[in-house]
């Protein structure tokens, strides 16, 4: 299984972690994992806020050069999978938009190629049999709360992945892991998402409704799939934070993997004292 | 929603309506006014309009209170609306729309803070090819004035290794000002 991958901007930086967790993680899965060679940034939510053309242009000039390799594109970022997938979507749909991206991008793109979220490849792709067989240190105890936020799957008939509003892919991997699941309100929640970086008491606002619903259902941590939820919901959580897991990063932990350590030192809110408490570190 | 007679006058103008219409493909005549979009909305308690009143304004062609208000730039683009709305009215494509026009007419809002945001992200985009959080984030405080805020959080993520100090290289980047020069123009 071989795809293209799009790290995006969050994972070099802010979400090191998950980058580092999810390359251990798909080689361990036998999903090889090929960079796309020189990838641009998709423009993010500014991008589609301020200019349509651009937004477009700047996520296709990725789906172009991924085009190339004859591959279908793997992202980790929910944020860059829906633009990807979008820029996609309504180039099908659209023949003027697919000649007008061609020419700004100054690259042939057909559109043939898929976006994947690496979510929905380990999950229906790699499938739970294959997970659960390099299981070696089942999470047993951990109470866990999945939370998917907003653009895996919002709007369904772009991202075509999972239900939108009570998606199972996250909560049935953490169950193939060996963790205790909590069925929850928060998990399809907004946590502000860039909005946070500038107005911090609307982000914090959601932030602590999403926190205050997992504690309320006893979970003691939270997993989740989007770089920018991580990094709002463990800075802007205040005094006695839950910790917030990529889910690449306990799938790596319940394989065994040595580095988890060093993913774990990362966070914003240490997890060490949790997994410690469970015997998993 | 009460209109004053003031917001009065500018109704009956459809240019507003039409071109909204135009730019975003959406077909927003078919909002009957069922909350959904609002009701679900997590930024509502903050907006000075909610969802299905822009909708209406739209209709009306109130365009600038559309273009000024504060809910055009709070909208998280978090997908809610869209997913849930019973008529397929793509109200955050609308959004997007009006965005993009307040923008391209110089437009000054209540919001004045966000615009700053989007601008400054994309110019980071524009100069590297990709993002640089760390100079991206410096140059927005002095844009905004906002020096003291996060500082603690920055300093945090920057012991964690978790920024970047140096810009990120792409081989490309000329192709990417070259987007940005070529989506200037208008919409």
């Amino acid at each position: 299984m071989k795809y293209a991958y799009y790290p995006g901007c969050s994972l070099e930086s802010t979400a090191r972690a998950y980058d580092l967790s999810v390359r251990a993680v798909c080689r361990d899965l036998a999903v090889e994992l090929e960079e796309i060679e020189d990838w641009n940034c998709c423009g993010a939510s500014s991008g589609h806020c301020t200019n349509y053309r651009l937004s477009h242009a700047l996520a296709g000039r990725n789906l172009a050069l991924a085009e190339r390799e004859g591959l279908d594109i793997a992202v980790a970022c929910p944020a860059c999978f829906l633009r990807l997938k979008s820029t996609r979507h309504e180039v099908r749909a659209d023949a003027r938009l697919k000649k007008e991206l061609a020419e700004l991008i100054d690259l042939p793109y057909e559109a043939k190629y898929d976006t994947k979220h690496l979510l929905d490849i380990i999950c229906r792709e790699v499938g739970m049999e294959e997970v659960r067989k390099r299981v070696e240190k089942p999470l047993t105890g951990l109470k866990l709360v999945p939370y998917y936020g907003c653009f895996l799957v919002r709007p369904p008939k772009v991202t075509q992945f999972d239900d939108p509003e009570n998606p199972q892919s996250m909560d049935i991997l953490m169950d193939a892991l060996g963790a205790e699941v909590v069925d929850w309100s928060g998990k399809v929640d907004c946590c502000g998402g860039s909005i946070s970086i500038t107005k911090r008491d609307i982000g914090a606002k959601l932030v602590s409704e999403i926190a205050d619903a997992a504690r309320g259902v006893g979970a003691e941590a939270i997993v989740t799939a989007c770089p920018l939820c991580q990094s709002n919901l463990e800075s802007r959580q205040g005094s006695q934070a839950l910790p917030t897991f990529y889910f690449s990063e306990l799938i790596g932990l319940s394989f065994g993997m040595k580095e988890a350590n060093t993913w774990f030192r990362r966070h914003l809110v240490s997890p060490v004292a949790l997994l410690a408490s469970h015997g998993l570190l | 929603m009460q209109f004053t007679s003031e917001q009065a006058q500018e109704i009956g103008n459809p240019a507003f309506a039409k071109r909204v219409k135009e730019i975003s493909g959406t077909t927003l005549d078919r909002c009957y006014q069922c909350l959904t979009c609002s009701l679900g909305c997590p930024v509502n308690f903050a907006m000075d309009y909610l969802p299905n009143q822009i909708i209406r304004m739209v209709q009306l062609g109130l365009k600038e209170q559309v273009l000024k208000s504060s809910t055009i730039w709070l909208c998280a683009t978090c997908e809610s609306c869209v997913t849930r709305c019973p008529n397929e009215v793509d109200v955050l494509r609308v959004m997007d729309t009006l965005r993009e026009m307040a923008l391209r007419e110089g437009v000054k809002g209540k919001e004045t803070v966000i615009p700053i945001f989007h601008e400054t992200f994309l110019g980071s985009i524009r100069q590297w090819g990709r993002q640089h959080e760390l100079s991206m984030l410096l140059l927005l405080k002095l844009k905004t004035r906002d020096i003291f805020s996060d500082l603690g959080l920055g300093v945090k993520m920057l012991l964690k290794g978790n920024l970047k100090l140096l810009p990120p290289r792409v081989k490309g980047s000329k192709d990417v000002k070259a987007i940005f020069e070529k989506t200037k123009g208008e919409i």
